[in-house]
């Protein structure tokens, strides 16, 4: 196969810590958001991880399918919601395909926090990895919520992670988040670097493995 | 008390074990693709880090190869860099590739089992959620993003915590015409899309025992459209006789080693599931999907539901949308909606007896007329196979377009892709929106089902031409 060479130069982007997060909140009022909704595959076939907020959402936000005309019903086009650092959603969000393209979308678009009944397992892995942090509230907090965005467009809510609060219109909403996880995102945890101080153990683990089971060695 | 399946091979795969902060498990092999890779490679070489085991990582090209050409010139150049970018890595850090023109090539979870690098007992991650695949041979596994694709080339491990087990029985015999893909689309139609999101699930009964590996994988790839971790099927003597003799399986000694192991994973009585569902493999009819999730989905002699007769809200609210989108009527029989495009492939059904299930029903039978109906082999040796079977000939005469492998048009990252407006019945695993193609409606169905409408031009029970 005549390969050719491609060297492209890509910058890591480094994970900044997550502390506490005030932003404008704006209401997606579907369930089940995909992956492919959130960042379609027609912008998986880059090599790079950044770029992607302006393909968020792509087939909702545009009217044509080279995204240069705004569908301005879609919610976050609307004026009063354009800036939204945080997305009030709906049961599953995240689910389907495990492209961290998704999160590399919300985060480069400017999302820092997403609140939900419940999250897709591999996009929650996903957004740990990429400081996004997801809030997950029962049921009837987040119709609350709706409720609140819908009287109060425009209004702001406050993240606190080490207390693990969700403040909004004075009221407070605590959350649950595994402390590995909070502890990753506060610390904007390096997460390969905490593992290699394991290696030892790796290898230890390695050398078992070709004593007891070679074929797996 | 007796252990599950999914706890004995977590035990056996933990390298730091902390139930409060996170463990490591071990990663026995690591599959890679051109799509989720290239930022995982490009991150190591940033931070200077290396791939730690080579041996235990292996490549292949799928998602976006062309299926109609063999020539790399040939290809769309975004993907062709994304290929090459491929290539490289592999080059660089030693890492065996099946690319594009590798007569091995295939879709990643088509090859990983068909080679043997697929086993009983192993921890397998991929950066793709259908990985869940492999768990049909009681292996863990389950999709990574790219981030923890990167953690695992240079660790081989992963940062996991355990998740929540749930054991689901389908007992009975499974009646005619109904097939693996007709179980796990019941399963998923019965429990939800997030259904079982934090669980791991076995499954086990007399219908999925009597299940070939071919329909085991089926089962186990589409687990993660129920929000599982991971789908699995303890290994017995028909995993076995699939492994044997295969490229990577253990040889002399070492088998016997092996199946000796083997034979001390499946749960043991009594092991204790964090939840248990049962169902009877009488109650499956062929399933299709009507909306935009998997789990909108019914059997071919229902119809499309209305949704105003949801309970919930939120159900309600998104069986709108997905009829709007599919552009359907409430109370709409199934059989009555006609079809554009078929689409027989997929890491979900394309593996040769889902080819060899399709070409019987093909047999002396003519693609209809609006329809344009494309098969596409998991991988070469797929193809070849089906080829010295004389399938390819039978697709062709009835009007099938035979292709190269590849995932094509289950997500239509290369050319094929459906249309806007355009409605196919696919064997593939997500009917999301756009998932085809911009604007493209899909209803997920197995293979025998797609060929009935292929013929038919719309909806057909499938269980009509199987009485002839």
């Amino acid at each position: 196969m005549p390969y050719t060479i491609s060297q492209v130069s890509i910058e890591r982007q480094t994970m900044e810590p997550f502390k506490t997060h005030t932003g404008l909140a704006a209401p997606l009022d579907r369930a089940n958001i995909d992956t492919d909704a959130i960042i379609p595959k027609q912008f998986l076939r880059k090599i790079e991880r950044t770029g992607f907020g302006v393909h968020l959402f792509h087939e909702w936000r545009y009217l044509d399918y080279e995204g240069t005309k705004e569908n301005p019903d879609f919610i976050l086009n609307q004026p009063v919601f354009r800036r939204a650092s945080i997305l009030l959603t709906r049961d599953n969000f995240g689910c389907g395909s495990s492209r961290e393209h998704a999160p590399w979308a919300l985060a480069d678009y400017g999302f820092k926090v997403i609140i939900a009944p419940s999250f897709a397992d591999i996009f929650a892995n996903n957004c740990v990895k990429n400081g996004i942090l997801l809030i997950t509230l029962k049921s009837s907090e987040v119709d609350e919520l709706f409720q609140l965005v819908s009287h109060q467009p425009g209004i702001h809510f406050t993240a606190d992670l080490s207390g693990q609060t969700l403040i909004a219109a004075g009221q407070q909403y605590s959350f649950s988040i595994h402390p590995f996880s909070k502890d990753c995102l506060l610390k904007g945890l390096d997460q390969i670097g905490w593992t290699m101080q394991f290696d030892k153990k790796i290898s230890t683990y390695e050398q078992d493995l070709k004593r007891n089971k070679p074929w797996l060695a | 008390m007796g252990k599950a399946l999914y706890e004995k091979i977590w035990e056996d795969h933990l390298v730091l074990s902390q139930p409060d902060a996170t463990s490591l498990i071990y990663v026995d092999r690591h599959l890679v693709h051109e799509v989720t890779s290239p930022q995982a490679f490009a991150g190591l070489r940033v931070s200077r880090r290396t791939v730690r085991n080579p041996k235990k990582t292996f490549a292949t090209m799928d998602h976006n190869v062309s299926t109609r050409t063999k020539d790399f010139s040939k290809t769309e150049p975004t993907s062709r860099l994304q290929m090459e970018t491929l290539a490289n890595n592999c080059k660089e850090f030693g890492i065996t590739l099946y690319d594009f023109q590798h007569h091995d090539q295939g879709i990643v979870h088509v090859i990983g089992p068909e080679l043997g690098i697929t086993q009983p007992g192993m921890v397998i991650v991929c950066g793709d959620s259908h990985t869940s695949t492999h768990g049909a041979f009681g292996a863990l596994a389950f999709g990574i993003g790219t981030s923890e694709v990167e953690h695992v080339l240079a660790t081989q491990t992963l940062q996991q915590q355990k998740a929540k087990s749930m054991l689901i029985k389908v007992e009975g015999q499974l009646g005619f015409g109904v097939t693996a893909k007709d179980i796990i689309l019941y399963i998923i139609g019965r429990i939800g899309t997030a259904g079982a999101t934090g669980y791991v699930i076995e499954y086990g009964g007399g219908a999925i025992r009597s299940l070939s590996m071919e329909g085991r994988m089926t089962i186990c790839n589409m687990t993660i459209e129920a929000g599982a971790r991971a789908g699995m099927v303890a290994p017995d003597e028909t995993t076995f006789r699939y492994l044997k003799g295969r490229d990577f399986s253990p040889k002399g000694k070492e088998w016997d080693q092996a199946v000796h192991y083997w034979r001390t994973l499946a749960s043991d009585p009594g092991a204790r599931f964090d939840k248990a569902i049962e169902i009877k493999a009488e109650d499956i009819e062929p399933m299709v999907t009507w909306g935009t999730s998997p789990g909108q989905v019914t059997s071919v002699s229902g119809q499309i539901p209305d949704p105003e007769e949801f309970a919930n809200p939120v159900e309600r609210t998104a069986a709108r949308n997905a009829l709007a989108y599919m552009d359907l009527q409430p109370k709409t029989p199934m059989t009555a909606i006609a079809i554009d495009k078929v689409f027989i492939g997929s890491c979900t059904n394309a593996r040769i007896e889902d080819l060899r299930a399709a070409a019987l029903l093909v047999k002396g039978r003519k693609v209809h007329p609006q329809v344009n109906a494309i098969v596409v082999p998991g991988s070469g040796r797929v193809r070849e196979q089906a080829m010295r079977e004389g399938l390819d000939k039978i697709f062709v005469d009835a009007g099938f377009e035979w292709r190269y492998a590849g995932c094509s048009m289950c997500l239509g990252m290369n050319d094929d892709q459906l249309k806007k407006g355009e409605r196919c019945a696919s064997t593939s695993n997500r009917n999301f929106e756009g998932r085809q193609g911009p604007g493209g409606r899909t209803h997920l169905m197995s293979p025998q089902m797609a060929v009935a409408a292929a013929i038919e031009g719309k909806i057909t029970d499938v269980r009509k031409f199987l009485k002839n």
